[in-house]
């Protein structure tokens, strides 16, 4: 419906069904930040825990489902839904298009992964969390050894993973046919190159989570055998389907926080960036070697020298095209005009922390030295240092930079600067230091250690760190508040992409004329060239837009239906769950809708306000 | 978009991929493929890792009928055939013809489907349940995805037949067709290899 329509709708239904791709950036970012404190308070339970020897905060089960939920929902409830709320919000607008390619479908996607994760959250007030960690090896996760939690986990996750799958298609299509004219495949922003890749990797490694999540819900509600050896099963199976799609899912994660740095640090540079094609093809390369990969988690489990070592060298070759973003980064900084702002202090401070990151990969992709660091804090250590290190110090930079044209108001610069510093020294503070309780053989997921063992000192002083982080974040939430009357322009960074060419806030059709890229940076290109506007490809007239409607949400609430009929073997309820989904995608299949016209009276009053 | 209203003769030549919105489900739904033979890999991955786990119970060369499977790959390698008649059919822009064919296409799905139900009802009587083993458990899975994506292409071109059975092709409808076909070759091929790997194989070695 066209502004002065949708004014008569209640902002709550408009919001419920919106096909607008911006609305449902800011959904995403709103629940990936939810859960991404619940996470944290998951976290800084289990660092009480830990930070006396022989504590007993939380029981030895409590403990084992908070690490389960803490490493769960981090990685598909909050990292996943964050970079998805940018990558919805700013990728249509990067490449000049009104929408993404399939409205409906994304808001799908949404509904998908919010009810998923809900469900999942659930599992908390019926009889328990899952217990098995955020890989639920069997036979820790059958139903022999786990109660009700592991279904919470399988249909939970199916039904998100559903959604994030969904979203992934989405992009891969938006970014090959929505492009404004102009923008060829090597003029797109590097952000935008990185969601790609990543989506390419979404739709590749989510079906095999897909099977493996099947199989053990197969075998844990119908009595299937896959993973039972006695029934001539196999375990290593699902350790396999959980890596091919674990592996790369954390190249999903770490790509499009590449990309989110490569937008700040040649912004806050005032320089384009270093080595653009080297960085497309760094990227491509990076997704393609993340499927060669997926072994190395399993060094230990017996596969035998020859598949170890093909293993360890894949991996140590990955080294090689994130060695070359790295520099590509350091030389895009070089001779360049810097400014300290917060999102840069983000992108400067991932540099070194993602490299300590790294280091440790290799050390342990040397498949001989894995048997020591195996199942240890070390391991620990490197996985923080990359996720914290590159994703979330991405995410948040990504915040401070993206802040003003998603919400309309630019954020505290001293209170952000406070609050990277705080972040910074805490996250180094926290996993530093457990490295060497790796080294020393203090081994993860164990609910406590026991006194004069040497481990003390080096634990309290990561749990000190932990309530750093946990200040630090504070502080950005007080700032979100105090900072909202300080409304922001449409560029106020100087931006040198197509973003930053739209008003603030984003009108609902982004473009009142479809614009062309000439350049790459195709903003700074116009302003260089001294033109004031962007060009346009076509006049000023009528624009078409999709229709909001209420069916993803119905759709997802279906299988959220279903799954507790699932869980508890009242298959009946399963059946009207299931049957709701069904019939609305009928519904959706049968009737056919249009879409409606922005008059173009409307777009130019919009302009003269804009 | 007012092209609801478009008759037969002024419509391109290529209907399904003649707007911007064909395009984009074209491209979709090949990459939608691409992540359903990812799921399929994995189903035969783990089908092949867990083949000879019967733990006593029936084999595979003990209870395949060949002959059985034989008469369903036929008939499911006919009706893909079906479905390219309907397309030429519809490229031709006889959408009479194409409803036929389209008709045909998921009646013999149907007797594939019913075959399929009348093997699993046949092992099940030689003793290999879903839980008797990981091979009865790999078994179904695999062949029951399958059988299960069968099921779904009946429904929604069923309703795809019903909702257009008068409307004669517009640019709207003709994606819609064109995926579905699409997605029943998919089908097609998934089961050239299930025939390979679980019955020859099963079979021969």
């Amino acid at each position: 419906m066209s502004n002065s329509q949708a004014l008569k709708k209640s902002v709550l239904w408009d919001w419920l069904t919106t096909v607008d791709h911006k609305k449902i950036g800011i959904m995403y970012l709103v629940a990936g930040a939810f859960f991404f404190v619940l996470g944290g308070l998951e976290a800084m339970i289990i660092r009480a825990q830990l930070m006396f020897p022989e504590l007993n905060i939380v029981s030895a089960q409590a403990f084992n489902e908070l690490i389960t939920m803490h490493g769960t929902t981090m990685i598909f409830l909050a990292a996943m839904p964050l970079l998805f709320g940018f990558m919805n919000f700013i990728v249509p607008l990067q490449i000049g298009a009104r929408d993404v390619a399939f409205p409906f479908l994304n808001s799908l996607g949404f509904w998908l992964f919010l009810f998923g994760g809900i469900l999942l959250n659930l599992s908390w007030f019926f009889g328990g969390a899952p217990d098995a960690g955020w890989t639920a090896y069997v036979p820790l996760s059958s139903a022999e050894y786990a109660g009700t939690g592991l279904d919470y986990y399988v249909l939970g996750l199916q039904i998100s993973g559903a959604g994030t799958l969904i979203g992934g298609i989405n992009f891969l299509v938006t970014i090959i046919t929505m492009r404004a004219p102009g923008m060829t495949m090597m003029k797109m922003p590097l952000f935008t190159w990185s969601s790609f890749v990543s989506s390419a990797l979404i739709l590749f490694a989510f079906p095999a989570l897909t099977v493996g999540l099947f199989l053990l819900m197969f075998e844990r509600l119908f009595g299937a055998n896959y993973f039972i050896v006695e029934a001539g099963g196999n375990v290593v199976i699902w350790q396999h389907l959980f890596w091919i799609f674990g592996h790369p899912e954390v190249y999903i994660l770490i790509l499009p926080a590449f990309g989110i740095f490569s937008e700040v640090l040649s912004t806050f540079s005032k320089k384009r960036l270093f080595g653009y094609s080297a960085m497309v093809f760094a990227t491509l390369i990076i997704g393609f070697l993340g499927f060669m990969v997926w072994a190395h988690h399993m060094f230990t489990v017996g596969m035998g020298p020859v598949a170890n070592a093909i293993f360890a060298v894949a991996t140590m070759a990955i080294a090689v095209p994130t060695g070359i973003k790295i520099f590509n980064w350091l030389f895009t900084l070089w001779g360049g005009r810097i400014k300290f702002t917060t999102a840069n202090l983000f992108a400067l401070g991932f540099i070194p922390s993602f490299v300590l990151g790294g280091v440790t990969g290799v050390m342990l992709a040397t498949s001989a030295a894995n048997y020591q660091f195996h199942d240890t804090y070390f391991v620990v250590a490197h996985f923080h240092y990359v996720i914290i290190g590159g994703v979330v110090f991405g995410l948040f930079a990504g915040t401070f930079y993206w802040w003003p044209k998603i919400f309309g108001y630019m954020l505290n610069e001293t209170l952000g600067k406070w609050f990277f510093w705080l972040f910074f020294i805490g996250f180094h503070l926290t996993f530093f230091v457990q490295h060497f309780l790796g080294l020393m053989g203090m081994p993860r997921r164990v609910a406590s250690y026991l006194d004069g063992q040497g481990l003390n000192d080096l634990n309290f002083i990561s749990t000190i760190g932990a309530f750093f982080m946990a200040v630090a974040f504070v502080i950005l939430l007080v700032n979100i508040f105090v900072a909202r009357n300080d409304k922001a322009v449409a560029d106020p960074w100087d931006g040198r992409t197509l973003e930053w060419a739209t008003p603030t806030p984003v009108p609902e059709y982004n473009f009142a004329q479809t614009p062309v890229a000439r350049e790459l940076d195709a903003l700074w290109y116009e302003k260089m060239q001294g033109n004031k506007k962007l060009p346009v490809a076509e006049p000023l007239g009528e624009i078409h837009m999709p229709n909001g409607s209420i069916l993803p949400i119905i759709m997802s609430l279906g299988l959220f239906i279903a799954s507790f009929g699932f869980i508890y073997a009242t298959y009946w309820v399963s059946v009207i769950g299931l049957g709701l989904t069904l019939g609305c995608m009928v519904v959706r299949s049968v009737k056919e809708d249009h879409g409606y016209h922005i008059p173009v009276e409307e777009i130019k009053q919009d302009k003269e306000v804009g | 978009m007012g092209h609801a209203q478009h008759n037969t003769d002024t419509l391109p030549p290529n209907p399904e991929k003649a707007t911007l919105e064909g395009r984009n489900k074209f491209l979709a739904f090949w990459f939608f493929l691409g992540g359903e033979t990812v799921l399929f890999a994995s189903l035969f991955g783990t089908y092949l890792g867990l083949r000879n786990g019967t733990a006593g119970g029936p084999t595979a060369a003990e209870i395949f009928d060949l002959f059985l499977v034989f008469i369903m790959t036929t008939i499911l390698l006919t009706s893909s055939l079906t479905s390219v008649f309907a397309m030429l059919a519809m490229k031709k822009g006889n959408f009479k013809q194409m409803l036929v064919w389209m008709w045909v296409t998921v009646g013999l799905g149907v007797a594939f489907l019913g075959l399929e139900i009348y093997e699993f009802y046949v092992y099940v009587g030689y003793g290999l349940t879903f839980t008797t083993s990981a091979f009865g458990s790999a078994f179904y899975t695999l062949v029951g995805f399958h059988g299960a994506h069968v099921a779904f292409g009946i429904g929604w071109i069923v309703t795809l037949l019903i909702r257009y059975r008068k409307s004669g092709l517009t640019l709207t409808n003709a994606p819609k067709f064109y995926l579905a076909s699409l997605y029943w070759h998919f089908i097609d091929v998934v089961w050239v290899f299930i025939f390979t790997v679980v019955y020859l194989m099963g079979i021969g070695g």
